[in-house]
């Protein structure tokens, strides 16, 4: 077994990578601090809300995109393909932008508010812990839709024709199909919103209204950036990872992998052409999508002016970003795909897999920065090396993502094919080239697409690096924001949005093209 | 070949020139570092003269030197406030600024060593003149303006400006603080993490009124011709905020250091300040500074903690902060 040797070898050396930018940095960070210091009782207040929070958002997310995944596989429609393209842009704005869009639609003075005005009826109060769940709804919801999108496409079109032809019923169509596919997917979606969720804190506080909406990542922040507490730290990294894994061996507990057919490529609009159903699915799509990109428009409308007033310096920012997300995606995809294989091949190999994504959702950005720069310090000067250091985090944290596609799409390859594979003695390289990266075209394309569109931002970490020359677009934006030039910087967040968007469009074709009749 | 030898020679020789310029690793915060900031203004200003390669190196001034310690590559830090240098003094990374304190041109008296005033306002909030006609002129009228006086302010164990406001309410009420901060929570429509969030929600009207410094309006009267905002002038007296720069003891460019502080004192430097930092300058006298500055709105009283007081008092006060705002 040459494949299984080799994948199982490179997927342990970027397991290895992955333990040490995150377990080894909290270690890191523990070891400088000298030990763990006490907690106080606002942190645990904190630890309660964040996990409360987190909870609450993730199971609104994956239950609401329910609906939505579903009329979306079973509807073909004008603009499908564009509204599942636009589903991926909540969830790869920065937080600054998310920010300013929400408010703009459900604030004081936001578009909710003054339609209601008209109406004479007060304004609609956002600002609270139903604003912190909103904000992550609106985040999540469409990562939700998406991963349950992946899997509803990937029930062979055979098989829904046999259960036509059977005359299923409603109820037995659900139990045969639907049913196994959302007990497979949801608890792990769940998974990753959740952890998600629980690692946020700039929208928690400005939607939560303020202290009451603490987050363990706040705790975290101030820790580095105000009391230089490693210590209090540290032991906040340590719990919030303990949390992070206690839930995630709940949602193992809950997941049923399923048995799958396979059938020849190629999707049908499906089952259940009543009225009610289609106007059902249609009010899903509706909804979700005035959710979800009316403040996106806001923003786009609120930033264009400006696009000519930006700073020849943005474009350069803009290419150092690009670049950062061209190498990281390179990384993630080997990455994710040698370690979906070697899980494939491991006795719990996906246990495996998701322990890795869910130590890495769990490790602050904030613990890895500091971390690295406390191991780096001590043999080079770490400045300067804000570039590398950005991709290497940026690749790690865009492999839960990637992990997540890949390891179900490619178990599921290897269990329809896999035998046919072996019987015809297709290994190695040439398995790879003719099985597994056919079949996994279009989970490849949203793993890259979401992995490109997460690296450009920059998560916080370039703070300690940077030595001030080479200037990301968060970066950039961020700095147009600090020296009063607001309107510039909606433009900066405009041109960061679309740059993000429409690399991850341009990626993740595959996860569109075979899903148009 | 030949005609190629003198440009060859030309390139050795530049090389051999760049070797030897000195370089002055100055940590400033990303604002200041950035082309909108003051930084390019004062590094062309001071290599004019210094024969030397000045570098800002930007980002997170305190954590950075605080995990480098000994071993810091930092000549010169500037940026720096004083509610968190005590953290920066105990480190024992930093020599004596080596000016005349007498040479500032503060609200107050500045008899510190070691860390020395670049730049200077007061922590204020900044309304809309559109929006609001009677602007509060005490933390009472504050706390007991109408219904739709609605504030965003900072929170201030994740952002300086925040620390500022919990401070100057603190001096201002003492004891009663946690009083007043539960009086003033109906007028707080949410908190944030930075000054930038909370400046963008007040640009894109969902507040009228603005944590931020009594300097902020001259950005807009200035730059965009804007007379739209103004900030509110308190009789209780105003919290002073300073930025401070301060020279690293084992730095290998000492000449060069003390050079850069003396510049920081110089008109050339306090010139640039106002119009790029939108603060006060530290040295240089009011006549001198832009006429937007010297007509903004200023308080009479100055009100202001020692880092030893802001640091003795800050766990209780931000206790009596979460207190208040979380109920």
């Amino acid at each position: 077994m040459a494949r299984g040797s080799l994948a199982i070898s490179v997927g342990a050396v970027f397991a290895a990578l992955i333990l040490f930018l995150t377990l080894g940095t909290l270690a890191a960070v523990a070891w400088r601090a000298e030990g763990l210091s006490q907690l106080s009782s606002d942190d645990w207040g904190a630890i309660r809300f964040t996990l409360w929070q987190a909870l609450v958002s993730a199971l609104i997310s994956v239950t609401f995109a329910i609906p939505i995944a579903r009329a979306l596989a079973r509807r073909s429609f004008p603009g499908r393909s564009l509204i599942i393209a636009l589903l991926g842009a909540p969830f790869i704005l920065p937080t600054i932008v998310a920010i300013l869009g929400l408010i703009a639609v459900f604030g004081q003075s936001g578009l909710v508010s003054s339609a209601l005005g008209l109406l004479a009826i007060p304004p609609i109060q956002i600002y609270g812990a139903h604003g912190v769940i909103l904000a992550h709804v609106f985040f999540n919801l469409p990562l939700a839709t998406r991963l349950l999108l992946q899997a509803w496409l990937s029930v062979p079109s055979e098989q829904l024709r046999i259960a036509e032809s059977l005359s299923l019923s409603r109820w037995g169509m659900w139990r045969a199909t639907e049913l196994p596919l959302l007990r497979e997917t949801l608890p792990g979606a769940f998974l990753v919103i959740f952890l998600l969720c629980m690692t946020s804190f700039a929208i928690a506080l400005a939607l939560g209204g303020g202290p009451r909406a603490t987050t363990v990542e706040l705790a975290i922040y101030e820790a580095f950036r105000f009391d230089f507490d490693l210590g209090r730290a540290a032991r906040l990294g340590l719990i919030q990872v303990a949390i992070c894994g206690a839930v995630a061996l709940l949602s193992i507990f809950f997941t049923v992998p399923q048995a799958r057919m396979s059938g020849l490529d190629g999707t049908i609009e499906w089952w259940d052409r009543s009225g009610v159903a289609k106007w059902l699915d249609a009010s899903s799509v509706l909804l979700a999508v005035a959710f979800l990109l009316t403040p996106l428009a806001l923003l786009l409308a609120r930033g264009a002016p400006y696009l000519t007033d930006l700073p020849a310096s943005i474009w350069a920012a803009a290419a150092t970003s690009i670049a950062v997300a061209v190498a990281s995606t390179a990384l993630v995809i080997v990455a994710s795909l040698s370690l979906a294989i070697a899980a494939g091949q491991l006795k719990r190999g996906e246990g495996i897999g998701d322990g890795l994504s869910t130590i890495i959702l769990a490790t602050s950005p904030l613990v890895m920065g500091t971390g690295l720069f406390i191991m780096i310090f001590p043999f080079m000067n770490p400045l300067g090396l804000a570039l590398p250091v950005t991709v290497a985090v940026n690749t790690v944290l865009s492999v839960p993502f990637a992990l997540r596609v890949l390891m179900p799409a490619l178990r599921a390859v290897e269990e329809a094919y896999g035998p046919l594979a072996d019987a015809l003695d297709l290994r190695g390289w040439a398995r790879l080239r003719w099985l597994i990266l056919p079949r996994l075209k279009r989970p490849l394309g949203f793993a890259a697409g979401l992995a490109a569109a997460l690296s450009m931002g920059d998560l916080g970490v370039i703070a300690l690096f940077g030595n001030g020359e080479q200037q990301t677009l968060p970066l950039a934006m961020f700095q147009l924001m600090g020296s009063y030039r607001l309107d510039q910087a909606a433009a900066a967040g405009l041109v960061l949005v679309a740059l993000s968007f429409g690399i991850f469009y341009a990626i993740d074709r595959g996860g569109r093209a075979n899903a148009d009749i | 070949m030949k005609k190629h030898l003198p440009l060859l020679a030309g390139l050795l020789l530049g090389t051999a020139a760049a070797a030897e310029t000195p370089v002055l690793n100055v940590y400033a915060p990303d604002y200041f570092g950035s082309e909108w900031g003051p930084g390019p203004g004062i590094e062309a200003g001071f290599e004019e003269f210094c024969a030397c390669d000045l570098k800002f190196v930007t980002g997170d001034v305190l954590p950075r030197l605080l995990l480098e310690g000994e071993r810091t590559k930092a000549d010169v830090v500037i940026g720096l406030n004083t509610d968190v240098t005590k953290r920066a003094r105990e480190t024992g990374l930093f020599a004596g600024h080596g000016q005349d304190n007498g040479a500032l041109t503060l609200p107050i008296e500045w008899a510190d060593d070691t860390f020395l005033p670049f730049n200077w306002s007061y922590v204020s909030f900044v309304y809309d003149t559109t929006k609001i006609d009677n602007p509060p002129s005490s933390f009472e009228e504050l706390a007991n303006a109408p219904e739709d006086l609605k504030i965003v302010i900072q929170d201030p164990r994740t952002s300086i400006s925040g620390l500022a406001l919990m401070l100057w309410v603190k001096s201002v009420y003492g004891d009663e603080a946690e009083d007043y901060w539960a009086r003033l929570a109906p007028r707080i429509t949410t908190v944030t993490k930075g000054w930038s969030e909370a400046y963008g929600l007040f640009t894109d009207g969902e507040v009228p009124m603005v944590l931020s410094f009594n300097t902020s309006p001259a950005y807009h009267i200035v730059a965009e011709e804007d007379e739209s905002k103004a900030s509110a002038i308190f009789s209780d007296g105003h919290y002073a905020f300073f930025e401070l720069a301060g020279k690293i003891a084992s730095t290998d460019q000492p000449e060069l250091a003390d050079q850069f502080m003396a510049y920081v004192m110089s008109s050339d430097f306090q010139s640039m300040i106002p119009t790029t930092n939108w603060s006060y300058p530290a040295a240089l006298a009011t006549a001198d500074w832009p006429q937007a500055f010297q007509d903004l709105p200023a308080p009479d009283k100055a009100l202001f903690y020692t880092e030893d007081e802001a640091a003795a008092i800050r766990d209780e006060a931000l206790a009596e902060w979460r207190a208040a705002l979380s109920q």
